[in-house]
């Protein structure tokens, strides 16, 4: 599922709510059944933030390590993601010297860690070159078919096209929600851009 | 209580550190030369060296373990790192367990070479046992890595931290005896430094030193005030923030 909205609409801040760590004002969350952070959550959800939060003193082997430790998961599983995220070159690196795309990646594959059933991943590709954006992509798509949950947001519109379901939000409040094909429908539009804007000028 | 998850973190931190060699050559070179100057500013007083050098053996590793525990903390909370830990198994006590560990390790290797060069070379007398000496300052590191963690939660931003330094040590310092004997001080000086774990500090170290009395009251007092702000500090890791 994604997440879309301009910088401000409060993407961050459903995820935030979602993984328990954001004090909220009123209501309550419920995830997988259960209250937003609670401690049966903590290895079922995979949170990756928007600014990488990774250990940049570190490499990138010990930073994976670390994490899998915490969560208590095998160090097999550490050599499978690297594969996965395509990091298996700069495993020795010192995180503080990668470039922001694969800094981005080390960072997923902090997320990854443990095979959570639900995955948020907050702005997963922004400054990613566009190859291996769809590569990111394919990878999602992999996950959501072995049947996990996947939270993606962006505020780049045409990322909408690869979700299977969409909310679009702005300043806050869900605009619509749906899949891309229903939204375009519903505005006559076939740019997800446009269908965004018409919303917006709908309200 | 999980160990594994403790002994995970303090490596990881171990790792940081060895990733930075820099940091690690100053926690040990730092206080040796800062002892050789403290010998030669007081070459005609032995007396005042043997003082002076007492207290600053417990001086160094809390000031050390305080910058570099507010400082790293702040890092883990403005990294996000430390958000990231906290909505996995990992629980608070064993997320500061992991620093202590770490940062006793660090102190413990720092004041053998500091206590050594200080009773080799600089002519140091102590009439307690040099391991009594490690003991007090292992100590000292872990109450300023305690009070670090604690006082980092009031810091947003890194320079704010490290001006904690002056506000909450420099005064300690001041009243701890290690400039006059707290006995002298005006009254409420000396009231007050009852109330100020670097007194003990200082106290448990110039007895170590001189060989005279116990170091067990000081001893206590010292845990007392690890434990409060431990506490303190565990309180101050908030899962949830706005």
């Amino acid at each position: 599922m994604g997440l879309l909205g301009p910088s401000g609409s409060g993407k961050t801040t459903i995820f935030r709510s979602i993984v328990g760590v954001q004090a909220i004002a009123q209501g309550s969350v419920q995830v997988l059944g259960l209250e937003a952070g609670s401690v049966g959550l903590r290895t079922k959800i995979g949170y990756l933030t928007q600014s990488a939060s990774v250990y940049s003193d570190l490499t990138c082997e010990e930073n994976l390590k670390y994490f899998a430790r915490i969560l208590g998961t095998s160090e097999i599983s550490v050599d499978e993601i690297f594969e996965l995220v395509d990091l298996g070159a700069n495993r020795k690196q010192l995180a503080s010297s990668l470039s922001g795309g694969e800094r981005a990646r080390l960072a997923l594959a902090t997320a990854l860690l443990g095979s959570p059933e639900l995955l948020i991943l907050d702005e997963p590709t922004v400054g990613l070159d566009p190859l291996l954006r769809m590569e990111l992509w394919k990878l999602f798509h992999r996950l959501a078919q072995q049947g996990k949950t996947l939270l993606v947001s962006s505020h780049v519109m045409d990322e909408a096209e690869r979700c299977d379901e969409l909310t679009l939000l702005r300043e806050g409040k869900i605009l619509a929600t749906g899949t891309p094909a229903e939204l375009k429908s519903q505005t006559a539009c076939d740019d997800m851009e446009d269908v965004f804007i018409s919303l917006v000028g709908a309200k | 209580m999980n160990v594994k998850r403790i002994f995970a973190t303090t490596q990881r931190i171990l790792s940081q550190l060895r990733h930075d060699p820099r940091t690690l050559a100053l926690m040990v070179v730092a206080p040796c030369l800062l002892m050789t100057i403290l010998k030669y500013v007081y070459q005609g007083q032995p007396q005042t060296f043997q003082h002076a050098a007492a207290a600053m053996l417990g001086i160094f590793p809390m000031l050390v373990m305080f910058l570099i525990t507010s400082v790293a903390t702040l890092r883990e909370r403005t990294s996000g790192t430390l958000e990231r830990l906290l909505i996995l198994p990992i629980t608070k006590l064993e997320f500061i367990l992991g620093y202590a560990f770490a940062f006793a390790l660090a102190a413990f290797i720092q004041s053998i070479v500091v206590s050594s060069v200080a009773i080799g070379p600089l002519g140091l007398k102590v009439a307690g046992s040099q391991l009594s000496m490690i003991f007090v300052a292992v100590l000292d590191a872990l109450l300023g890595l305690a009070i670090g963690l604690f006082v980092s939660s009031f810091a947003k931003t890194e320079f704010q931290a490290v001006q904690f330094l002056p506000v909450v040590l420099l005064p300690q310092l001041l009243l701890s005896g290690l400039l006059a004997p707290v006995e002298t001080m005006p009254g409420l000086f000396h009231f007050l430094s009852h109330f100020l774990p670097l007194t003990y500090s200082v106290d448990a170290m110039k007895k170590v030193m001189t060989g005279q009395g116990s170091f067990t009251h000081d001893f206590e007092l010292i845990a007392l005030f690890l434990f409060f702000f431990l506490a303190a500090g565990a309180l101050t890791l908030k899962r949830k923030s706005k």
